[in-house]
């Protein structure tokens, strides 16, 4: 195959990568997406595993796209369709329940029930987390200042910064700070009494990270579990219809509609660079592409400590590529269903079943879970993000059919350093399976076919450097100005022409596009072009 | 207020005895009242078994601020060191002790590659704390709706980071927020060097090595060597008790009446601002400001009343941290233990058992669920090596920090300090194996006893966590980090408020400027 010539090439087509690459499309270049899987999407994916059955294999539930995106770059038209779901719900093992109403007032009252004081605590809670979001919203979507230059631009970004913190008043300003660095523990014990409410919402300052909710910064994970929106309701979580699979999709018919290339099955293997500029990429298989302008949507590890030559890159940079925090924490099991399982605690005609359901007691038991996790071994009684996405999406199985996603906190890359082994897949597999039975006594008999996904796997599937599902931990040094590294935070690798346009940059993880969006604004900017990628954000 | 007015300082703490010198020399007419019947508050030396003496809370010196101690002439009062410059030993079962002088290692199994990362981890971290030590002689500046001080506070904490230059600023503010286990794990191999620099981050705090936040512990306990604390850190002839002695007699020389066993009932109000205090005795002192060297709960609740506060504000201050994690051993011994292959020159050093960095975070594990460590990390001082005032001749005192030991109700039973004190005391002899036999008496306070003893809030000798989210104009609480509280004329002037805790002196001397410009208004 002879070499090819392209403006730029997208290393890598998940969700990030396709937006970078649709938006350098849409300016007129000549855009060349390579990715190694056979599909495209990353981790934003919908694969039939078991015959009949679609899965979200990996991310699944959508509500952080960012709606400029989602509406600029005419996703609906692109068939991508987001169908809410409401709330969920936590069962103790006394069958006790919490529900998560999506309802403001239907929540504050079930809280209530569990504890009067907490009822009244949820409006000043959910009122000081929606500031927060609101706070943060507008920065999704710009690309953060360096506080250590003196550039025009990087001053008005900082000017911008500090306006909106003036914006909040006196008080709020030092509510925010505290926020990013408080354990979600001590957040939620300045709102919270009861034990089932504070574990049940410690759960979104967890979720994917290697840190337990004693641990302090994990206040500000939470956002990334509630800034999102659909359809103009932040916090609101929804299934993207098919899959999703259904956003990379969308995304990729978006990147055609602007003449786009894809080539899949092409596993980037080098980037090429002479003299401090890169000039193309090399294959696996030999194929060689040029051009100008390389980005990567690997994470930021993975993209400085194999795509590039060492004697290309600094030392001290390799060093912090290398130091680079992106640790695995979670797992999944897609499972088969041949019909729906029985939750007594529930009933059958509940509506908090078509949405998230976890099996909780205490924020302690939580934590122990993490202990397990710093001891290097999986959590004996992990944290479960369990939900049935065929009750609402009835495309993803066989009619009558069910499928059940569960996301498992905490998993480790490995098991006290060495590798997994089938022996601990299947071990941790039931480990999470015995936990889901004791809540649904026909649940086991129901099982048709359970995909297992330990931080190896999702690895090996998708890159994410030990399975980390936000391309990097979400802590204050690896965000806004420091994300991935500090001097890095602008979308610009060490190397003239290189970008980076992953989760593992700002503003971080999540099935968010902004990352790939905003490396879109530095290249066109550094190719003077007009820019094409929104920024700001005016119906919140 | 007028230039005469009357001050009354609740406590004298060696912050509460700073402040009282300060607003003498400012002409101000001060009395400190105390309840206990001796001054110091968390900083005395006290008889815990006949002939033997020892640090009672804080046992050794490292955060003095070296212009405080000269502008009150400490060393004039009395202030004396019987040792200076302590090395830390970090000790290890095999008995290849690491010996760590600021960033020189003088012993250990240890690569030459760790070696020179620790100089170079050493020097960038005094680099960072001397941002930090800059603030301790400054009051938070308010981020919004303050006045031109509080711009130009800002500016200045602004400026200091700036001057770090553009490597040093970016490598700050990667690393400020975060914790030490990341930052040794990146930077050195030896498991020994990395729990032994990672025990100084975790010490008094209710973190591990893990915990993010441990970097500012790590920064603020060096701030006060970076900016020169005369000394390093040192062990204070008479202990930490002189140090306190050394802050009254400053403050009596400059004019200040202090009057022992005078417990404080509550402060008194004339509308909406502070009319002087009521004593336990019945007593009632008239004063236009009252400065309190209590920690802020109980210097807000239980002096103040929460009744007289904003109810916002009264829920800040509950949900301030004050939950303290570490208990104080005490051992009076016939002889000096002997540690495995320690030589006996190293004996009087500050001595840590802080193995591995897996060791700490077990030993945290437990309390985090409200239990003591089974195997706790220890930071152990012999002053008597040094200093022959404390204990009989020939007998030996041996002070530690155990860590950890959650303020709750589980662990602070009768039964679960004899517990504690058993896990220490097989910690201990696994380094020191005869030191059992060597025992005259011991002393175990958990942090439930020093809150009853040195009426420390959960007994947290900060006065309150020292975290991000409780630092700078966050400390105590927002609203109040300028030591005025929103009641007219009370003030904080303890480790509660900025720069928090560490015998510095700093609390004390902000505070009384804080009174004097209010004064001056």
């Amino acid at each position: 195959m002879p070499d090819k010539n392209y403006d730029a090439i997208v290393v890598g087509a998940g969700h990030n990568g396709l937006t970078n690459a649709t938006y350098l499309a849409r300016s007129g270049l000549k855009v060349l997406l390579l990715e190694k899987n056979s599909w495209i999407g990353g981790a934003a994916v919908s694969r039939e595993i078991e015959k009949g059955w679609t899965y979200s294999n990996c991310s699944y539930v959508c509500s952080l796209l960012r709606p400029e995106i989602f509406r600029d770059l005419e996703l609906a038209r692109h068939g991508l369709q987001v169908v809410p779901y409401g709330g969920g719900v936590t069962i103790t093992s006394k069958g006790d329940i919490l529900g998560s109403y999506a309802d403001h007032e239907l929540k504050r009252r079930e809280f209530a029930r569990h504890n009067a004081h907490d009822g009244d605590a949820y409006d000043r809670y959910s009122t000081e987390v929606m500031r927060q979001c609101k706070f943060i919203r507008p920065l999704l979507l710009r690309t953060p200042p360096d506080p250590t230059s003196l550039r025009p631009r990087d001053i008005r970004e900082l000017i911008f910064l500090s306006k909106e913190f003036k914006k909040l008043g006196e008080q709020v300003i030092y509510d925010t700070i505290r926020f990013y660095s408080m354990s979600i523990a001590d957040y939620l014990g300045e709102f919270f009494e009861s034990d089932l409410i504070k574990a049940t919402l410690s759960g979104s300052g967890i979720i994917g990270t290697a840190m337990g909710p004693y641990s302090p910064g994990t206040a500000y994970v939470l956002l990334h579990h509630y800034m999102g929106d659909v359809d103009g309701s932040i916090g609101s979580w929804g299934f993207a219809r098919g899959g999703m699979g259904a956003v990379s999709k969308a995304l990729g018919n978006a990147f055609k509609s602007f003449g786009g290339e894809i080539v899949t099955d092409a596993d980037v293997t080098q980037v090429l660079v002479r003299g401090n500029r890169v000039t193309g990429v090399a294959c696996a298989n030999g194929n060689e592409y040029r051009a100008k302008v390389v980005v990567s949507n690997l994470d930021p590890k993975r993209t400085f400590t194999r795509l590039f030559d060492p004697k290309d890159l600094k030392p001290e940079f390799v060093k912090r590529a290398k130091n680079f925090k992106i640790r695995g924490s979670s797992g999944k099991l897609n499972i088969a269903l041949d019909g729906l399982p029985e939750f007594p605690a529930l009933g059958n005609d509940n509506p908090l079943r078509f949405g998230d359901l976890h099996f909780l007691e205490s924020l302690s038991q939580v934590e122990r879970a993490y202990d397990d996790w710093k001891n290097g071994t999986w959590s004996k009684e992990p944290y479960l993000d369990l939900l049935i996405p065929s009750m609402t999406d009835p495309t993803m199985t066989p009619a009558g059919k069910h499928w059940m996603s569960v996301f498992v906190q905490y998993v480790p890359s490995t098991i006290q350093g060495r590798a997994w082994t089938d022996e601990d897949r299947n071990a941790w597999k039931n480990t999470v399976l015995d936990q889901i039975a004791r809540y649904s006594p026909n649940f086991k008999s129901l099982i048709r076919h359970v995909e297992v996904r330990t931080p190896d796997v999702i690895e090996n599937e998708t890159g994410l450097t030990d399975g980390n599902i936000f391309q990097g931990d979400l802590s204050l040094d690896q965000m806004l100005f420091n994300r991935p590294f500090p001097g890095y935070a602008q979308y610009r690798g060490p190397t003239k022409g290189f970008y980076m346009c992953g989760s593992g940059t700002h503003p971080g993880g999540g099935v968010m596009a902004a990352p790939g969006a905003n490396a879109a604004r530095e290249i066109l900017h550094d190719l003077r072009r007009p820019n094409l990628v929104p920024e700001g954000w005016h119906d919140d | 207020m007028t230039e005469a007015g009357n001050v009354i300082i609740i406590g004298a703490g060696h912050n509460g005895l700073a402040c009282a010198a300060y607003l003498a020399k400012a002409g101000k007419r001060v009395t400190v009242l105390e309840a206990a019947a001796q001054v110091g508050g968390a900083a005395v030396t006290r008889e815990f078994s006949p002939g033997f003496k020892v640090s009672a809370c804080a046992h050794l010196s490292y955060m003095l601020d070296a212009r405080i101690a000269s502008e009150l002439d400490l060393a004039r009062h009395g202030l004396a060191s019987a040792r200076d410059n302590l090395k830390t030993v970090a000790l290890q079962l095999a008995g290849e002790h690491l010996v760590l002088n600021g960033g020189k290692l003088e012993g250990g199994r240890v690569s030459d590659a760790d070696r020179t990362a620790l100089a170079t981890h050493h020097a960038t971290m005094l680099k960072f704390a001397r941002v930090l030590g800059k603030q301790n002689n400054r009051v938070p500046p308010r981020l919004m709706g303050g006045g031109r001080s509080d711009a130009i506070g800002a500016a200045l904490l602004g400026l200091d980071i700036r001057r770090l230059g553009r490597d040093d600023m970016r490598e700050f503010m990667r690393i400020a927020g975060i914790n030490i286990y990341d930052i040794v794990e990146e930077s050195f191999e030896s498991p020994a060097l990395k729990a032994a620099l990672a025990f100084d981050a975790v010490l008094g705090t209710n973190l591990s090595p893990r915990s993010n936040n441990s970097m500012l512990t790590l920064l603020h306990r060096l701030s006060g060597i970076a900016s020169g604390t005369t000394g390093g850190t040192s062990l204070p002839a008479g202990g930490m008790g002189a140090v306190s002695e050394a802050f009254a007699r400053a403050a009596t020389a400059a004019g200040v009446t202090i009057r022992l066993s005078s417990p404080v009932k509550n402060i008194t109000l004339n509308g909406d601002r502070v009319s002087g205090v009521a004593l336990e005795s019945g007593e009632a002192l008239a004063a236009d400001v009252v400065v309190s060297n209590a920690d802020p709960k109980r210097t807000l609740f239980g002096l103040l009343g929460a009744r007289h506060l904003e109810t916002g504000f009264v829920h800040r201050v509950r949900h301030f941290r004050t939950r303290g994690l570490a208990a104080k051993l005490h051992l009076a011994l016939d002889s000096l233990p002997d540690f495995s292959r320690l030589p006996a020159a190293l004996a009087g050093e500050r001595l840590v058992i802080a193995p591995d960095l897996v060791y700490l975070e077990h030993a945290f594990d437990a309390a985090k669920y409200g239990e003591n460590s089974p195997r706790p990390a220890l930071e152990i001082s012999i002053p008597t090596v040094y200093d022959r005032t404390l204990a009989p001749a020939g007998k030996h005192v041996l002070s530690a920090v155990v860590q950890y030991a959650p303020y709750a109700e589980s662990a602070s039973t009768d039964a679960a300090r004899a517990q504690l004190l058993e896990n220490t005391l097989n910690v201990l002899a696994e380094y020191a194996p005869e030191i059992r036999g060597k025992i005259v008496a011991s002393q175990l306070l958990l942090p439930a006893d020093l809150e009853r003893e040195f009426r420390l809030t959960g007994g947290h000798w900060h006065h309150g966590e020292l975290a991000l989210d409780q630092f700078l104009m966050l400390r105590p609480v927002p609203g109040a980090a300028q030591y005025a509280m929103p009641v007219t004329g009370l003030y904080l002037c303890g480790a509660g408020a900025h720069p928090g805790g560490g015998v510095m002196g700093c609390a004390g001397k902000n505070a009384a400027q804080a009174v004097i410009k209010a004064g001056r208004a």
